[in-house]
């Protein structure tokens, strides 16, 4: 008992959306019990959650910092649009499979280094110029995107190798590669957060920049390490989103963006910097996957009712948040 | 001094940059300077510089509002789909459209000045609500409009019709209401106790209530306002284009948000002019419609846009730091 006691008060916030995830599968498993659990829903649900769940990771990097990052989307696009790009040059009709596997890993490369440099010039321009985080991210936002939109000529870009779909859309013993894709991005962003000098300094930047300068922190240099970092996991969601959907385009997933935002905020992440960890964020991801998914299963209910309810969450939890933290406050008061 | 004052200002840089870009438009393509396209400028010009009145309230103290394209929208779609046959002439639809926006509006601004949450997430959260409603709950697609709202866009002050390509544009009576809302905006601002406040809460909230001014009820005010101006600024922008189209708005805050900022509107509050966003707005017009004119493919529109508000913001940024670096040696010199 006391083991659990302390795991609690170790992490009020986990232990709060641990409670939500059974009582949301639940609930799911209870209405639509035989279809919510069948094996093809489950597999379905962790081919659909990776994309968002990295973009929300990769929002999750920028809330810690204060910041925000509103070209989340932009860069998953214009990296799965160069690759699209980049395949459709490299590979020739008559290639061996594995020749092919070569450029696909190439390709990978290649988008991994693009979104550095997206992050880079983020971090740029919020650390070393000084703009505020939406604005900077709002400008390069359009930047990215035009870049796509220039790329493709503002069509679908398809005609992709086999081999790169396939492989996303396979799995290894019944697990979905993307989820095992999200499953060591995740891993690697919780070890970055929790056990590293560097989380330990980004969040310290996020509750105060001052506080962070003072203490010898290059702050210019964390901005764009974070930036960075929101950048290539933003790449990774963009990779399987290309597999996912076998083809490419400038505004792809445009409504991920707020889902972004809203599973950080709900994963526990303050917005105003500092506070939360990767697992809350994790734990929030499958809760929405899971109700969307359940959601879907009433042939009536519009998809466009998910929005209600995601926005209506949105609001719900901060104001949840909020009231949870004012006791804290006044309980810690009196004692 | 006064000279002095308006050659140092974001708003003269703006006019000067805009003023260059008319110049090369017209040396380039001959065409920018005849009544037509200046019409059609104006015309596009008139809605984005609508919203950018209310965005700039609540930009002024130190918030952003995300949720306007959405609680235009929303509506706008009700008003014309579910109010089809009620009335013969066009106000109704147009007070029933600003209730709806004044009501998120007051949600937007109670959760935000009573909670002090982040602005721009909880408007993220009104505007998937309120797109989720109209998608979801009304269904909204592609509207004919009713006849009292098509004859009323129907309306022209004049029209130009440019000699050599034989095109002819329309001036929609819908200018002047933006006329009067910048006008308007523009009284609030220098001429009121609450333009005051406005300026006030977004330089130092807390010296703002010290000072006396009523913060909850001036926050609360200023989304109100931007919602109840969305609500009419949807419908009128319906009738400008004489259908209902309901996800013709989407987007538009980004535009908004970059004019206000090009315009020298500070994200971190307290400063800003009417002047400035007007000109910020006429900017990104100018360059969104005149790129054809230069000869430049449309595809390129995006990158234009980001490369404005990128370089944009990062000038206003250098000049913040500057400023701050001056303020502290006179402060250093003072102390000795």
């Amino acid at each position: 008992m006391d083991v659990i006691k302390n795991a609690i008060n170790k992490d009020k916030n986990l232990a709060q959306l641990l409670v939500v995830f059974l009582m949301v599968f639940v609930l799911c498993t209870a209405l639509k019990g035989s279809m919510f659990l069948s094996v093809s829903n489950l597999q379905s649900m962790g081919k659909q959650f990776p994309e968002f769940g990295l973009l929300a990771i990769a929002m999750a990097f920028t809330l810690f910092t204060a910041g925000i990052d509103l070209s989340v989307v932009a860069i998953a696009n214009l990296c799965a649009v160069l690759m699209a790009k980049l395949l459709t040059i490299l590979i020739v009709p008559d290639m061996s499979s594995s020749a092919v596997f070569m450029m696909i890993a190439a390709a990978c490369l290649m988008a991994f280094i693009v979104s550095v440099l997206c992050g880079a010039l983020n971090g740029f321009l919020i650390g070393v110029v000084g703009i505020t985080p939406i604005l900077a991210t709002l400008g390069t936002q359009a930047l990215y995107t035009g870049f796509a939109i220039v790329i493709t000529n503002g069509s679908t870009l398809g005609g992709l190798p086999k081999q790169l779909s396939a492989t996303v859309n396979s799995g290894v013993m019944g697990i979905p590669v993307p989820l095992i894709i999200f499953a060591v991005f995740a891993a690697i962003a919780a070890f970055i957060i929790s056990k590293t000098t560097l989380g330990y300094k980004l969040r310290m930047l996020g509750t105060s920049a001052k506080a962070s300068t003072f203490s010898g922190f290059d702050n210019v240099r964390l901005f764009v390490t974070n930036y960075v970092l929101s950048a290539v996991f933003s790449a990774a969601a963009g990779i399987i989103m290309l597999g996912r959907f076998n083809s490419a385009k400038a505004d792809y997933g445009a409504s991920y963006l707020m889902q972004a935002i809203l599973i950080a905020v709900l994963g526990g992440i303050n917005p105003y910097g500092g506070k939360g960890n990767i697992s809350g964020v994790i734990v929030a991801t499958i809760i929405v996957q899971m109700v969307s998914s359940w959601l879907n299963m009433y042939e009536d209910i519009s998809n466009f009712y998910r929005q209600i309810i995601w926005g209506g969450l949105l609001i719900f939890v901060l104001i949840y948040n909020y009231v949870a933290n004012e006791r804290e406050k006044k309980q810690a008061m009196k004692g | 001094m006064n000279l002095q004052k308006t050659v140092k200002s974001t708003e003269f840089y703006v006019a000067l940059i805009i003023l260059l870009l008319c110049m090369v438009i017209q040396m380039k393509s001959g065409q920018f300077f005849t009544g037509n396209n200046l019409v059609d400028i104006v015309r596009a010009f008139s809605v984005p510089a609508m919203f950018c009145i209310g965005e700039m309230f609540v930009i002024i103290t130190g918030g952003v509002d995300v949720s306007f394209p959405a609680i235009a929208s929303l509506s706008m779609f009700v008003v014309c789909s579910q109010l089809e046959d009620v009335a013969a002439n066009p106000l109704p639809y147009f007070l029933v459209a600003m209730l709806i926006g004044l009501a998120v509006g007051i949600l937007n601004g109670v959760i935000i000045a009573h909670f002090k949450f982040p602005a721009l997430i909880v408007t993220l959260g009104t505007s998937s609500i309120c797109f989720g409603i109209m998608q979801g709950v009304f269904k909204s697609r592609e509207y004919p409009l009713c006849a009292p709202l098509k004859e009323f866009g129907e309306m022209n002050l004049f029209s130009a019709t440019n000699p050599v390509s034989g095109l002819t544009s329309n001036m929609p009576v819908g200018v002047v209401l933006m006329i009067v809302l910048v006008f308007f905006g523009w009284f609030i601002l220098n001429r009121t106790m609450l333009g005051r406040g406005i300026y006030a809460i977004g330089g130092d909230v807390k010296a703002a209530q010290r000072a006396g001014f009523n913060v909850f009820g001036i926050l609360v005010f200023i989304y109100a306002f931007s919602g109840c101006m969305a609500g009419l600024i949807g419908v009128l922008r319906s009738t400008m284009l004489l259908a209902v189209h309901p996800n013709n708005l989407e987007g538009m805050e980004m535009t908004v948000i970059a004019a206000c900022v090009l315009g020298g509107v500070r994200m971190t509050g307290g400063k800003g002019s009417v002047l400035g966003a007007m000109l910020g707005m006429a900017l990104l017009i100018i360059v969104d419609n005149s790129l054809i004119l230069l000869g430049i493919s449309t595809i390129w529109k995006k990158v234009f846009i980001g490369a404005i508000i990128i370089i944009g913001t990062a000038a206003s940024a250098i000049e913040v730091k500057r400023n701050e670096r001056k303020l502290a040696i006179k402060m250093n010199e003072g102390g000795k």
